[in-house]
């Protein structure tokens, strides 16, 4: 029962009984049945090598959608066979890298269109108050404590890294214009972002992962509610009116605790520690770092909910959905405050004619 | 002239991923009837409920309600005419964050305007219809429940916009035989009293003999040829014990019969 089809000559029945040993066995097989999409024509009574399976190999063939059977298209499931010759030919660092770059261009793809949806969704409906009141209490107020501890300790530590360099250079009673430009522009509303994606974003992804497999975002949707519009549009709002908020909090926990550290403790004196510090910080410092911060609040939102309604099944899913939660928030956190870094000293330069740092 | 079937189902199949769930389904549930869907673990009849429901889409031909083919509704009218459904889901799949007075008055309160007392009212009458005391279950989460009873809570949820045809999935599993009877005991009571029509998906056969009318077997694609339909039954509850086809008395009296022998074999 041999046959010639596209110039591959098949093997006969005995043989394909061990179908995925003639493959290790002819390798240069592997790209041609690649090639075809392994449409393999048989006489119906062969269909049982088809489906007869090593136990000692279960990896499905993943180069075969359809397997032909006397023109009868075979379920996936029949289609289904082992293989040990084909991921040599798919594991190379190349592969790997290429699968990595289509992985994140597809999340980022999906991220967006998600995103999309959810301001779609607002525009058609905003949330109702007693939907959005315990999403902006639990993001909100829930987080003052953990973002005040946050700030306080950044001041300090800014303050301490500081002191040393400054004083070298007896310049000492400068310390407020560092500790607090830092303190605004960059670390104020980075840490608390990154501790609000810890706290919130995690806690977003778990929750909705939950949701998801325990078939109440199905419901939702079966009792004629948005789930989108339910669930993810009043977290966004949370996040979008809250970070900003939040990052204030941190802002003046660690102005405050800087100014102590540094003048009761390092013994600065309090005029000119105040004195630079508002001849340093513009305006213009405290606005780029809240105007960071509100992009923060998206992603985070945007994130954690994505994550948490496309959690996999189990507790091992919703686990992972709410580590990918905080992972993601992380990287995107460092990505945006790299690039609305980069834009808005750029755009301060335009306006008032510095020279650009190119 | 008939009226259309309430849902049908035309040559409808489901992958997920390269798995086959579905393939060239075709079903028709009538008016006032009660169908009970029954079959093995991942045969596919918890995603035929979800198909009905468009919580899922189909990769092939096409569901009806009413004779209305679902992919051509628009999102809205989609939404609107879900509320037509009630679903009971496995696990009842109560909202964690709400109580059990909110969870039933959700469908109230996200779909319609009505009072503040007019919702009180229905959710009280449809807790009560389920064997429930308000006062005493009303101001619980769900997590305070036990099994049975955040099932008869999903199902005063289910029945709380008044919907023309139920959907149970696997009603009974989980419970205690003394539950499992009161539930289908409800879904019986429901069906009579209020005109629903019924798709129970279950493999409890006690379920199915006490409620189907008519009952239909789905069997597992991966035990299927490439041309054998997946539907192995379709008829009336009483004779399914004594079917012509093996697979469906085998199943219907609870004998391994093969898959035994290929378990030992293995």
């Amino acid at each position: 029962m041999s046959g010639e089809w596209s110039g591959v000559n098949l093997p006969s029945l005995p043989e394909l009984r061990h179908w995925p040993l003639r493959i290790a066995t002819y390798p240069h097989w592997s790209p041609l049945i690649a090639a075809m999409r392994c449409e393999i024509r048989l006489d119906p009574a062969s269909r049982f090598a088809l489906q007869s399976r090593p136990p000692s190999q279960t990896s499905p063939l993943r180069v075969c959608p359809r397997v032909h059977c006397s023109g009868t298209s075979f379920p996936d499931s029949h289609a289904s066979m082992s293989h040990s010759a084909l991921p040599a030919a798919r594991s190379t660092p190349i592969h790997a890298l290429g699968g990595m770059v289509v992985a994140l261009v597809s999340l980022v793809g999906d991220l967006t269109l998600f995103g999309l949806q959810t301001i779609g969704g607002l525009t058609r409906r905003l949330p109702r108050g007693y939907v959005l009141w315990p999403v902006l209490h639990k993001i909100g107020v829930e987080s003052i404590a953990v973002v005040l501890v946050t700030g306080g300790f950044v001041g300090m530590v800014i303050a301490v890294q500081t002191y040393d360099q400054f004083a070298q250079m007896n310049m000492e009673n400068q310390l407020g214009s560092v500790i607090n430009v830092t303190l605004f522009k960059e670390l104020g509303p980075v840490l608390a972002a990154l501790m609000l994606a810890g706290r919130v974003g995690s806690s977003m992804a778990a929750e909705l992962g939950t949701m998801k497999v325990t078939e109440q975002i199905d419901a939702l949707t079966a009792l004629g509610a948005d789930p989108i519009g339910y669930l993810v549009a009043p977290r966004l709002i949370a996040c979008v009116l809250m970070v900003p908020l939040l990052t204030v909090l941190a802002d003046v926990a660690g102005m405050c605790s800087g100014w102590w550290f540094s003048c009761e403790v390092l013994g600065i004196d309090h005029h000119f520690y105040w004195h630079h510090s508002l001849a340093y910080v513009a305006p213009w410092d405290i606005g780029s770092g809240l105007s960071k911060s509100l992009f923060f609040g998206i992603a985070i939102a945007t994130i954690a909910c994505h994550r948490g309604f496309n959690c996999s099944a189990g507790a091992e899913g919703v686990g992972q959905a709410a580590t990918e939660a905080f992972v993601c928030s992380f990287v995107a956190i460092l990505v945006i405050d790299f690039l609305l870094g980069t834009f808005l000293m750029e755009l301060y330069h335009m306006l008032w004619g510095v020279v650009s740092m190119r | 002239m008939s009226p259309p079937p309430v849902v049908e189902f035309r040559n409808v199949s489901k992958k997920f991923g390269r798995q086959t769930i579905l393939r060239g389904l075709s079903l028709q549930v009538e008016h006032g009837e009660t169908l009970c869907i029954i079959g093995e673990s991942g045969c596919g009849k918890s995603v035929t409920l979800k198909l009905i429901m468009r919580l899922l889409t189909p990769d092939a031909g096409e569901v009806l309600w009413s004779g209305t083919p679902v992919a051509s509704l628009t999102k809205p009218d989609l939404n609107h005419a879900r509320l037509k459904f009630g679903f009971l889901f496995q696990m009842a799949a109560l909202f964690d964050s709400l109580t059990v007075y909110e969870n039933v008055g959700f469908g109230l309160r996200q779909n319609t305007e009505p009072s503040r007392e007019r919702i009180a009212a229905i959710v009280d009458e449809r807790l009560r219809d389920v064997g429930l005391t308000p006062s005493i279950v009303g101001p619980k989460k769900p997590a305070q429940l036990s099994g049975g009873m955040r099932k008869r809570v999903g199902l005063a949820r289910a029945l709380a916009l008044d919907p023309e045809v139920m959907l149970y999935d696997e009603p009974t599993t989980g419970l205690d035989p003394i539950m499992s009877d009161v539930i289908n005991e409800l879904i019986r009571l429901t069906s009579r009293r209020r005109d629903v029509t019924s798709i129970v998906v279950t493999h409890d056969m006690h379920t199915v003999q006490k409620v189907a009318d008519r009952v239909v077997m789905l069997y597992p694609l991966a035990r299927l040829g490439p041309t054998e339909p997946q539907l192995i039954y379709n008829g009336p509850a009483a004779a399914a014990h004594d079917a012509e086809d093996p697979r469906v008395s085998q199943f219907v009296r609870g004998e391994a019969g093969e898959r035994l022998q290929e378990l030992v074999a293995s």
